[in-house]
């Protein structure tokens, strides 16, 4: 299913969801508040998308934009769910019950960026050490045994 | 019901394939409880990434999956030719094709042989690994690397392949079918090997979907999606290949699962020999310092442990802003706890094997 | 190894030990750089190539480095690949948990120095020198199976050197002479006059 026809068939079922969709670089995304990923999600599972691929997230500054891919095979396509959430406190409810794929992706995302998924079974941090401070892919993570590269090019 | 015992296997431990730790609680023999520990290998390669120039990043992939070091190659020099807009030209796409084809054989070469090992049956590993050595030897001419292999690059290949190489590809195709018949025949085929693998760790098809695995593991419980086929890209739709199904979703499905791909490979590899014509292998003017223009691009291809995908967010300057690597292992290996429950043991340890795991991509 | 300890430092005490002593040294050192047992403490990339080392092929079995993966059985640990913050303890442990006495083995650039994980980690010791007194460092990104190879034949001769009266060293030739050696001005020396490579 090429992506216009993902757009025709996502419209024609969820037409409030349908002015959130954008085209970049090929891949369709789906851009939501924050309160609505989940019932997003949870359409999105109802619409055929059975895996979900990846959660991560990007420091956009002020917020945090959390990123979801999930795909389908039935529809052989694959679309992004986004959300933004606010650097300080960033909540965001879990989508285990959802997929349980969720639950170690999530954790990462915690371990990296700090954001705390509500309704978690288990929320710890996973690739660091559990006393570890700060979340290193923030862009103003500081670390003494960080060392910068310097400045070739 | 006996006293709990908590045993603690890992991090460095032979049948762990890497550095994890697992944290086990058993019942005299039986699993009740894994707890998987990830992490130690943790490299910060995502954060690296953004300090570097997409060139520069290329060998950092490398060293994501070091059994199959082209994939990660691949998927992240996709991703940014998406970004950049950069088209490669055919002759690399085969070339493309071809590497990581032979790297499939490679990488499941070390999944089929210790497959066998955690089973007890050492001698499968040393036939595999003498095939995998021929890969690897293959690539040695072509690259001049054994093991982090920094051949496909944005824009194309690195080099053209040398002279007389696609002969040795060729013959290795020849011989690698009936060298993988022979550890069908004696690992596949023995009862002991038969009665440790069969029916262990069984995954059932919608748990597979639903956990998000991909590749073997996926494909071991009969659910058939490759992205080879199911969503198809370089030169994969001219080539003609069967995708092996399991049926039952056990260790022994797997890794038999692996073995055949590994016979469908040099089938891809020879159609991909013939089709391939001369030209060039690097598209032309790509820059030396890529800058490609806002916005994120996402691209995947199908890796010897399932859909790789790189996530790569432009902010318009000549490094990445963020990059995020989505690796199959990751996903197959939060498997374990659900797999193992009520095994023992020693099966504990055939179903670790059995998910592939690669800690460079797992913690990446 | 309190006994031959205490037995090394007596014959060196004693007058005319000595002659006893090298002789006793020359066994002790042959039998242990001869079965150099090795503890694969495989992480990451390197690992592949130390499997690959002791597969057929290279097959290092030959030279009596058998691997064993328990620590208490072993003489030389083999640290192959990028070690974390996160694995640094289990690596130590590992070595405090290896009989005396031990060598250590840094293979690859990321054990020796932290290598191509060196700049904008978090997470990645800079070399395990850092915590493991290393005998031997092997540079490579991953080192070939064959420069293991030669690591182990550069530990013999540092084994061959080793006494069993503390404090005392056999003078066995390195290969390239040690940094300070006297020898090692000549030998530099003698190649600018010509004695090298025609």
């Amino acid at each position: 299913m090429n992506i216009n026809e993902l757009r025709e068939h996502l419209c024609s079922e969820y037409p409030d969801l349908c002015p959130l969709f954008s085209v970049e670089f090929g891949d369709g995304s789906l851009t939501v508040a924050a309160e609505r990923l989940y019932s997003a999600a949870s359409d999105m599972r109802d619409l055929g998308f059975d895996r979900l691929g990846m959660v991560t997230a990007v420091d956009r500054g002020e917020t945090f934009e959390l990123v979801y891919r999930v795909t389908s095979r039935e529809m052989r396509a694959g679309i992004f769910l986004k959300a933004e959430v606010p650097r300080e406190d960033p909540h965001i409810k879990s989508l285990c019950d959802l997929w349980p794929a969720a639950n170690w992706h999530e954790r990462e995302v915690y371990d990296m960026f700090g954001i705390v998924f509500d309704g978690h079974p288990d929320l710890r941090r996973i690739l660091l050490t559990d006393d570890w401070v700060g979340y290193p892919l923030r862009k103003d993570y500081e670390d003494e045994r960080m060392i910068r590269r310097p400045d070739y090019i | 019901m006996t006293e709990e015992l908590v045993v603690n296997i890992g991090p460095s431990h032979p049948s762990t394939h890497g550095v994890c730790r697992m944290v086990t609680t058993l019942d005299g023999e039986i699993v009740r409880h894994v707890e998987v520990v990830i992490g130690h290998l943790h490299r910060g390669i995502e954060k690296m990434a953004e300090n570097r120039t997409y060139l520069q990043v290329v060998p950092l992939t490398d060293r994501l999956d070091y059994v199959g070091s082209m994939y990660a190659n691949w998927a992240y020099c996709r991703a940014v030719e998406r970004l950049a807009g950069i088209r490669v030209p055919e002759r690399a796409e085969y070339l493309r094709v071809i590497v990581c084809e032979l790297q499939r054989i490679a990488s499941h070469m070390m999944s089929v042989g210790p497959a066998g090992a955690d089973v007890g049956a050492t001698t499968a590993f040393m036939y595999t690994f003498a095939q995998r050595e021929q890969v690897v030897d293959l690539f040695e001419q072509l690259c001049g690397a054994r093991l982090t292999y920094n051949y496909v690059r944005p824009g194309g290949v690195s080099m053209d392949v040398p002279e007389g190489w696609v002969d040795n590809v060729r013959a290795f195709c020849r011989s690698h079918p009936s060298a993988m018949a022979e550890v069908d025949r004696f690992l596949f085929g023995n009862v002991i090997a038969r009665q440790r693998m069969k029916g262990i760790g069984v995954l059932a098809p919608e748990d597979a979907v639903a956990w998000g695995a991909s590749g073997p593991v996926a494909r071991g419980s009969g659910v058939s999606w490759d992205l080879r086929r199911d969503d198809s890209y370089s030169v994969y739709p001219r080539l003609d290949f069967d995708i092996p199904l399991g049926s039952n979703g056990d260790c022994y499905d797997r890794a038999r699962v692996r073995l055949w791909e590994a016979i469908e490979s040099c089938r891809i590899i020879e159609q991909a020999l013939d089709q391939i014509e001369p030209g060039p292998v690097m598209a032309e003017a790509v820059p030396r310092l890529i800058t490609p223009r806002p916005g994120e691009a996402y691209d995947h291809i199908e890796g010897a442990r399932g859909s790789l995908g790189v996530y790569l967010v432009s902010d318009g300057t000549p490094r990445p802003y963020r990059m995020k690597v989505r690796s199959p292992a990751f996903c197959n290996l939060a498997l374990v706890p659900m797999l193992a429950e009520g095994h023992t043991l020693s099966d504990l340890v055939v179903i670790l094997g059995s998910l592939d795991p690669v800690f460079g991509e797992v913690d990446r | 190894m309190a006994l031959i300890d205490d037995l090394g430092k007596a014959l060196d005490s004693s007058p005319g030990g000595s002659v006893i002593l090298t002789s006793v040294d020359a066994i002790m050192d042959w039998s242990r750089g001869k079965s150099l047992w090795t503890m694969p403490m495989g992480t990451a990339c390197c690992a592949m190539e130390l499997i690959a080392a002791s597969f057929s092929k290279f097959d290092f079995d030959r030279h009596g480095t058998i691997p064993r993966a328990d620590p208490r059985h072993t003489d030389v640990m083999v640290v192959a690949g990028t070690i974390t913050y996160k694995m640094a303890p289990a690596v130590q442990r590992l070595y405090d948990q290896m009989p005396d006495p031990k060598w250590v083995i840094a293979m690859g650039n990321c054990a020796v120095s932290g290598g191509i994980f060196y700049y904008d980690t978090y997470s990645v010791v800079r070399g395990v020198d850092e915590f493991l007194p290393v005998d031997v460092y092997i540079a490579g990104c991953p080192p070939r199976p064959e420069a293991l190879q030669d690591a182990i034949f550069q530990l013999r001769k540092k084994v061959d050197s080793e006494s069993v009266a503390p404090g005392r060293v056999r003078d066995v030739e390195y290969v390239l002479p040690l940094p300070g050696d006297p020898r090692a001005g000549d030998r530099i020396q003698a190649l600018r006059d010509g004695g090298g490579r025609k």
